[in-house]
């Protein structure tokens, strides 16, 4: 499952610089994978993913440490009535979240996304979006 | 044995033609044979759906009351051709509208309309005698035009080359989003199932012929613009009345960084008429070639770093220099071969007969580049031939003085061989002594990844080097990567000055 981790340097509760995701794996002991990060000078942004059955020790762990944590269902999403099943967004994607099957209509595996956002650009059609 | 077409036409008529897409031909010749192929099969319907810039409708507004003779349309604030007669327009699908809020086009336009839309007419003139009116504004339906007759001059490429990138930076073209260093190869195409892969020869494609045309049956007006079929790039140009056109095959586009287009469903029939049409429509993906090109080079000749078939860029993946690469595809197979479905499906309802070309297109004929008049200027014309460099070994004292001195802001670094290794610039100077001295030779302060040009790159390619990178001069190099000039961005005032050197 993946989760999307705010933190923020601005409240006094948040845990600023404090290395809470090494913190966490070492504590719970499961395996966080860091997929994305985007670090700005007062806030920061990290997309995670960890196996479904710790997700929610996991999620409660970083809470209690101040990180605001938001499930991601759907990553990206894909508008049926736009899309015209060209494959524009296949190889820009560096996870592979797309595909075509025997039908040649595009497949969306939307677990695999990261957020890159490579694929919301490419698309000649504006079909992909990303969860709000 | 031959047939005819009138007996295809007659077989249409009382619904026993026997009606096959192109992608299943292959397989039935293998089985039949040629000569049992032309027994059996009467038609091959073929289909692509892709961009298609060159694209657009002619409009007939009607009159108002009083009367206008329109000067400058917009339809939705995208600007259509009015150089025709008083109510006429021409709108162009990559033509974009006014306001910049968002990219919106032609192509918009003509699918809102399709789609059963309302779309703004704003028009104006400076008035004459017979046509007093000075602006008018209305909202007009696709049903509330006299004629919505699209004309794409340039429709159905025969196959086009694929597309990649061999430079450190994406780019955002025609051809969609490129990754560096060939990260993936965009290609568009439908292969098997291409119209005028089906007749290279363009025996039974030519002027007259009835087409699918975006859900509307449509006709063949004769070779596209840029046709070059005697490469292999053969086009064509085709009409359809856009009141009989279908939104699921008339589909706006927009490619990142690079502007609007319009995906079009065009699809043609294939009469069966003898051995030689048989095998031209068993051609396979694997039969298919073309080339992988690299658009980072800003030219129009650009180099070619493979050549694949439609069945290896089909696959997902190619090699480039001996690397796996992914490939995307910009037109849709599957709503191709939708449209070759659906034409199938006319026929064999006897909705469209079948006709032969009351003009042939000529299959050797082949475009031209532009001619130029007047060369585009070189690097060479305007460079700054007196280059102040320095060696990466001086200290950054020196650098400092020798930029105050000769009133520069670039230093090209040289190694002991004369060679370029690196630029510094007077930020780099500054920064330098802001951090406090301990950096002391101009090696560890350079930039050692130069951007830099060449005397033979035209002007506009290295002011474009400039603009993107975000700076104010480019090194110019020879062959064995030799400081020969400067060129910066007062160098390119010359060229509005007079002082270009001949």
């Amino acid at each position: 499952m993946k989760l999307l981790l705010s933190f923020s340097r601005k409240g006094k509760a948040d845990p600023g610089r404090e290395p809470v995701i090494a913190r966490v794996v070492k504590e719970t002991g499961v395996l966080i994978n860091v997929e994305k990060a985007n670090i700005d000078s007062m806030a920061g942004e990290v997309l995670i993913d960890v196996p479904d059955r710790d997700a929610d020790l996991v999620r409660r762990r970083l809470e209690e440490m101040g990180v605001a944590v938001h499930v991601m269902e759907n990553a990206i999403t894909l508008d049926e009535a736009e899309c015209v099943d060209c494959g524009a967004c296949i190889s820009v994607c560096p996870q592979e979240v797309f595909s075509f099957d025997e039908e040649w209509r595009l497949r969306v595996i939307a677990e695999r996304c990261v957020l890159c956002g490579k694929c919301i650009r490419a698309c000649p059609h504006g079909a992909l979006s990303q969860q709000g | 044995m031959e047939k005819s077409l009138d007996l295809i036409n007659a077989r249409i008529r009382d619904g026993s033609a026997r009606v096959v897409t192109a992608d299943e031909m292959p397989g039935i010749v293998d089985e039949l044979g040629e000569e049992g192929a032309l027994a059996e099969v009467d038609v091959v319907t073929t289909g692509t759906f892709g961009a298609m810039c060159s694209s657009g409708a002619f409009f007939n507004f009607g009159h108002a009351d009083p009367p206008i003779r329109m000067e400058r349309v917009w339809l939705n604030d995208v600007e259509a051709y009015a150089g025709i007669a008083a109510v006429d327009a021409y709108l162009g699908a990559t033509q974009e509208a006014e306001s910049k809020d968002q990219v919106y086009g032609g192509a918009h336009v003509l699918e809102e309309l399709v789609a059963g839309g309302t779309v703004e007419l704003r028009a104006t003139s400076h008035g004459t005698d017979c046509y007093p009116r000075r602006s008018i504004t209305t909202e007009l339906l696709l049903e509330d035009m006299n004629q919505a007759i699209m004309v794409n001059p340039r429709n159905s490429y025969q196959r086009y080359n694929a597309a990649t990138n061999a430079t450190d930076r994406t780019l955002q073209t025609y051809m969609g989003t490129l990754l560096p260093r060939c990260g993936n190869v965009s290609y568009s195409g439908a292969g098997t199932l291409s119209p005028l892969a089906n007749d290279p020869e363009f025996r039974v494609i030519g002027s007259g012929v009835s087409i699918f045309l975006a859900g509307a049956e449509g006709m063949i007006v004769g070779e596209g613009t840029q046709h070059s079929a005697g490469g292999g790039f053969g086009t064509l140009m085709v009409t359809g009345d856009m009141k009989q056109m279908r939104q699921e095959f008339l589909r706006a586009a927009v490619m990142n960084g690079y502007g609007v287009t319009m995906y079009v469903g065009v699809g043609i029939p294939i009469p069966v008429l003898d051995t030689g049409i048989v095998r031209s429509t068993a051609v396979r993906d694997e039969d298919i070639l073309t080339d992988i090109i690299d658009y980072g080079t800003p030219r129009r000749d650009r180099p070619s770093l493979a050549k694949v078939s439609y069945a290896d860029l089909r696959s997902g993946s190619v090699e480039i220099g001996g690397e796996t690469v992914r490939t995307s595809s910009l037109s849709s197979y599957r709503r191709a071969r939708a449209v070759a479905t659906e034409l199938k499906d006319w026929i064999e309802r006897g909705k469209m007969e079948l006709a032969l070309p009351t003009r042939r297109i000529d299959p050797t004929k082949r475009a031209r580049p532009m001619r130029e008049t007047a060369v585009s200027p070189r690097v060479r014309e305007i460079m700054n031939r007196q280059v102040i460099s320095i060696t990466e070994d001086e200290e950054i004292r020196v650098a400092a003085k020798r930029l105050l001195k000769d009133e520069t802001n670039h230093l090209p670094v040289l190694d002991g061989n004369g060679t370029l290794v690196g630029i510094i610039t007077t930020y780099d100077v500054s920064k330098a002594v802001v951090n406090d001295g301990k950096l002391r030779q101009v090696k560890d302060i350079m930039t050692r990844k130069v951007i830099k040009t060449t005397p033979d790159e035209p002007v506009d390619v290295a002011a474009r080097k400039l603009e993107q990178n975000n700076i104010s001069a480019l090194p110019v190099v020879d062959a064995t990567n030799r400081v020969v000039g400067i060129l910066s961005a007062i160098d390119l005032g010359k060229l509005f000055g007079g002082r270009r050197r001949r």
